[in-house]
């Protein structure tokens, strides 16, 4: 008889999901389903709206990582009023775009996922001296001392004698798929604290561009930060030198804590590759060198992957109403022209349309609709976003720096290429992805310094500033990959203002409910077939829903001003 | 203070007797505005229980709130975390899932019964039963109205929590709403902002943890501290606005000299907030340092308060907001008096106030 087990609050996330998992006998898990469960309709408040704004509404989107969508959105009206940015824009917004990826999946791994893989209380059992001796032979970091590991162990020692466990209650401490000894525990442990203080150093590179973080300030047309070196006021040697230095904290860090971490942590569950899933990976693309038009320059290559094909990477274009699409046979909402057919976002339209118990409820009832989500699918294939799929491509297009690296993660820990496609090989290619993205903090910063020294001080392109200047009617699409995955933003602008607006968000894609056929999205078959050891303590879930590094920020569908739907996008 | 120090152990290490703590507890209580026999509770609570138990529930919001919590520079966030707060329920940094994090929530609630801090990222769903925001089977809007009735006092983080923010904008779709529209009869301290620099927000727990009482509030709700005057008064830009200097396109030679942003929208002159004073990101800028105007994001409804690159004359004030455009225009034409460049800006604010605000000069 199959058991049923429910997840609900998923903390260590952005936003609001729910996991409702039936198991066998044997607690293998038989069927996932993921559920969106927050609302908030940004599109809906965006219409009517000055377009040059959008990029403020779509930032608050997510808060977790922000940016991404005022980076989507400058670009789709940049696209839309066919406005061309400066150099000095295209270089300090990829630096920003680099800083928020690099932060973003730092603060994922220790904060948001470690606590799957480290036992926190297990540390308090540690010895200081092996804690030392094992961290100095896997990297130079200097923070390594017994005494280093021994001050750590007493304070954590005082902490949970205080009887307030703090972020750490009920926490499923002891727990036999935990299978670090105590002392890269203890290790884990220090790091995790490192880490939550150096996020912080990262994002600043975000403020001195940006004025603030979280939610930074974008430009429609270029960036607002001025650049002259001999002011006093804006972008000049000081700020420059601040820069660079957090870009070499940066490498240092990824490179002799992130990076030894990872490859010691993964060392010891190398034997537990559950967690592929679809097999199926797409990614848009992003950091142009040229336009974002010539997406063959993309430091991060374009494409998609069907069946874990990586000999065959097929063409994407996110334009192509045949390719991207939602359906809403699972989500709770309706299609006048049926639940089950795939609209692309141009053409989308929703009736939220919440068919759910009345809260409190035990569980959903997933043969019928069951999440605020949508079910978006490419070229009607559910399809997996985010570091592996960005990884995946770029290996099987060859790229060298991604080869290099892949290479150099196997190889330590002595596993092939297969062991990429589980949830261990996600949270590894998130690794090597941050790894190459602090390596593009440095190349922008070169980038913006070569630039500055030919005396091209521009940042801003005022000539369709005014609307004025502007088409009666137009439309644009914006695209960038954020840490979780693909993002796209469609916007159509007539008189001057937002007349829809739509966006197709990273974790919409991953934990998308089942499409018309009963395809699983990228959640649901990840988590098939995984063995819980207790199906009460469901951290064999949590790390695999956590690998995804899920961003349940909103699901926001569009309908009009007099609350009459129109047309549609998820956000997730 | 160690982490494994309570008060007392504090007290005692300083040559502090206890007939001493029980004065300085029970006229703690006094200063505090407490009946007297709340002076045991807090006794046992600063003896025994060094860090005051947070339950950090989320609406629906963004986690930017959550986000700038962890970039605090002072204190710290594992200074906070553990010599502070116990951060005992927290969608972002929890261990537990489920049930489990669920059953740390009830057991704060019942084990500190009128002790703990209820912290409030987001808005409330209060459209259809609350079923745009849901969590654990429940309605938010259940969940909020269950845990705050047993809170010491609750912290309305972010703009959200405060007055509403990006998804009450109109047409406000879900019926997000504000926690002060439902919670009546707990004090609420509001920090808004989208989000609250970081150090305001580390500085609201700082304040209760090292003076035992909640910060002073204004009329809004907000503390003092922190919310007190407008970003215009304390922004180093403020001279150029005096002397009629300003940027009129992002990247004109103004904008590299940092002349005043006021014609590109700036909201500077109606909000309040530190942002021209702390700064953020440890001190490191602010919008407008880094050549953005402001766009007012810690003002109640400033989403609905026009375009953001339309000047502030243009702008139809409303509801609260009214007192500090009066205040503003006040300010602005004492500041402005005796210096030439003044006349213009003094004439445009008297058309302005004479028009209603309907001129757009």
């Amino acid at each position: 008889m199959a058991k049923k087990i429910v997840v609900d609050p998923i903390p260590r996330i952005e936003g609001h999901l729910r996991i409702e998992a039936t198991l066998n006998e044997s607690n293998v898990i038989e069927e996932a389903y993921s559920t969106g469960t927050m609302w908030r309709g940004i599109e809906v408040i965006l219409k009517g709206r000055d377009p040059r704004d959008a990029w403020a509404f779509t930032e608050r989107i997510c808060g977790v990582c922000t940016t991404v969508h005022a980076l989507a959105s400058v670009r789709c009206v940049e696209d839309a009023l066919g406005i061309a940015i400066p150099t000095n824009a295209r270089i300090i917004r990829n630096l920003m775009n680099a800083t928020q990826v690099t932060q973003d999946h730092l603060v994922h791994f220790y904060h948001l996922h470690a606590l799957d893989w480290v036992d926190v209380v297990s540390a308090l059992k540690a010895d200081p001296k092996q804690a030392s001796a094992i961290a100095q032979s896997i990297s130079p970091w200097s923070k390594s001392s017994v005494g280093y590991f021994k001050d750590l162990q007493q304070r954590l020692v005082g902490f949970v004698e205080s009887g307030q466990l703090g972020i750490f209650s009920n926490g499923y401490w002891g727990h036999p798929a935990y299978k670090l000894p105590a002392e890269v525990n203890l290790i884990a442990v220090a790091h995790y604290l490192e880490a939550l203080d150096f996020q912080k150093e990262i994002i600043k590179i975000h403020t001195i561009f940006g004025g603030k973080n979280p939610h930074p300030n974008y430009l429609v047309g270029g960036m607002a930060c001025a650049i002259d070196p001999n002011s006093d006021t804006a972008i000049n040697i000081e700020r420059l030198m601040m820069i660079k230095k957090i870009i070499d904290d940066t490498n240092t860090f990824i490179d002799q804590v992130y990076i030894p971490d990872l490859i010691a942590i993964a060392g010891y569950y190398k034997g537990w590759l559950y967690g592929g899933g679809l097999g199926n990976y797409l990614s848009y693309g992003d950091f142009p060198e040229t336009t974002l038009a010539d997406f063959k320059t993309l430091l991060w290559p374009r494409g998609a992957i069907l069946n874990k094909d990586l000999a065959n990477v097929i063409d994407v274009d996110p334009r192509d109403s045949a390719q991207v699409t939602e359906e809403v046979s699972h989500s709770w909402y309706t299609y006048s022209g049926g639940d089950g057919k795939g609209l692309h976002p141009w053409k989308g339209e929703t009736t939220p349309s919440y068919t759910g118990p009345k809260p409190p409820f035990e569980h959903l009832d997933t043969t019928k609709k069951y999440s605020w989500l949508k079910t978006p699918r490419w070229k009607n294939h559910p399809m997996e976003v985010g570091p592996l799929a960005r990884v995946l491509v770029a290996y099987a297009k060859g790229d060298p720096m991604i080869k290099e690296t892949v290479g150099m993660v196997l190889s330590k820990l002595e596993v092939g290429p297969e062991a990429l496609f589980s949830t261990l090989g996600r949270t590894a290619a998130r690794g090597i992805e941050c790894k190459q993205t602090a390596g593009f903090m440095t190349h922008y910063y070169d980038q913006l310094i070569a630039n500055i020294k030919t005396g091209d001080y521009r940042t801003f392109n005022s000539e369709r500033w005014d609307p004025s200047a502007w088409p009666e009617e137009c439309k644009g699409f914006g695209y960038t990959e954020a840490p979780r995955g693909s993002l796209g933003h469609w916007i159509q602008i007539k008189d001057k203002k937002i007349k829809e607006y739509q966006i197709v968000v990273p974790s919409t894609w991953n934990a998308s409910p089942r499409d018309v056929n009963g395809n699983p999205g990228a959640y649901e078959s990840a988590l098939k077939g995984t063995p819980m050891i207790n199906p009460e303590q469901p951290l064999e879930i949590l790390r695999t829903v956590h690998s995804f590094d899920p961003c349940l920020a909103c699901a926001s569908h569009l309908f009009d001003m007099n609350g009459k739907e129109i047309t549609s996008v998820t956000i997730v | 203070m160690q982490s494994n120090q309570t008060f007392a152990d504090l007290f005692r290490a300083r040559g502090v007797s206890r007939r001493d703590f029980l004065k300085f507890c029970s006229l703690t209580s006094v200063y505090l505005g407490l009946s007297p026999s709340i002076a045991p509770a807090l006794v046992e609570a600063m003896e025994n229980k060094p860090r005051t138990p947070v339950l950090w529930i989320h609406g629906l919001e963004c986690t930017c709130c959550s986000e700038s919590f962890i970039r605090s520079s002072h204190p710290t966030i594992e200074n906070l975390l553990f010599n502070m707060i116990s951060l005992d329920y927290d969608d972002v940094l929890s261990a537990a899932a489920g049930h489990q994090l669920e059953a740390v929530r009830k057991k704060i609630m019942k084990e500190y019964k009128g002790k703990y801090i209820l912290a409030v990222e987001g808005n409330v769903s209060t459209k259809d039963d609350g079923v745009y925001c849901m969590v654990g089977g429940d309605s938010f809007l259940n969940i909020l109205k269950e845990t705050a009735a047993d809170a010491a006092a609750i912290i309305a983080w972010g703009s959200c929590a405060s007055f509403g923010c990006v998804q009450n904008a109109a047409p406000n779709p879900s019926g997000a709403a504000p926690v002060s529209d439902i919670i009546k009869d707990k004090p609420i301290v509001k920090v808004p902002g989208c989000p609250p620099i970081s150090e305001v927000m580390t500085g609201v727990i700082a304040h209760f943890h090292t003076f035992g009482t909640l910060p002073e509030l204004d009329h809004l709700g907000r503390p003092k501290a922190f919310y007190n005057t407008r970003i215009h008064d304390k922004c180093y830009r403020r001279a150029f606005f005096d002397a009629g200097m300003f940027v009129t396109s992002f990247d004109d030679e103004a904008t590299r000299k940092g002349w005043c942003l006021y014609k590109m929208g700036c909201k500077g002159p109606t909000t309040y907030n530190s942002c021209s004073k702390i700064q953020w990101n440890g001190g490191t800028s602010f919008p407008i340092g880094s050549g953005h105007p402001c766009i007012g994001c810690s003002e109640p409804n400033f989403w609905d308060k026009g375009p953001f690159y339309e000047r502030l004359a243009a702008v139809p004030f409303l509801g609260s907001d009214s007192n500090a455009d009066k205040i503003g225009i006040v300010a602005v034409g004492a500041a402005v008096a005796g210096a030439a460049a003044h006349a213009a800006v003094t004439a445009v604010k008297k058309v302005k106030s004479d028009k209603l605000g309907n001129d757009k000069a």
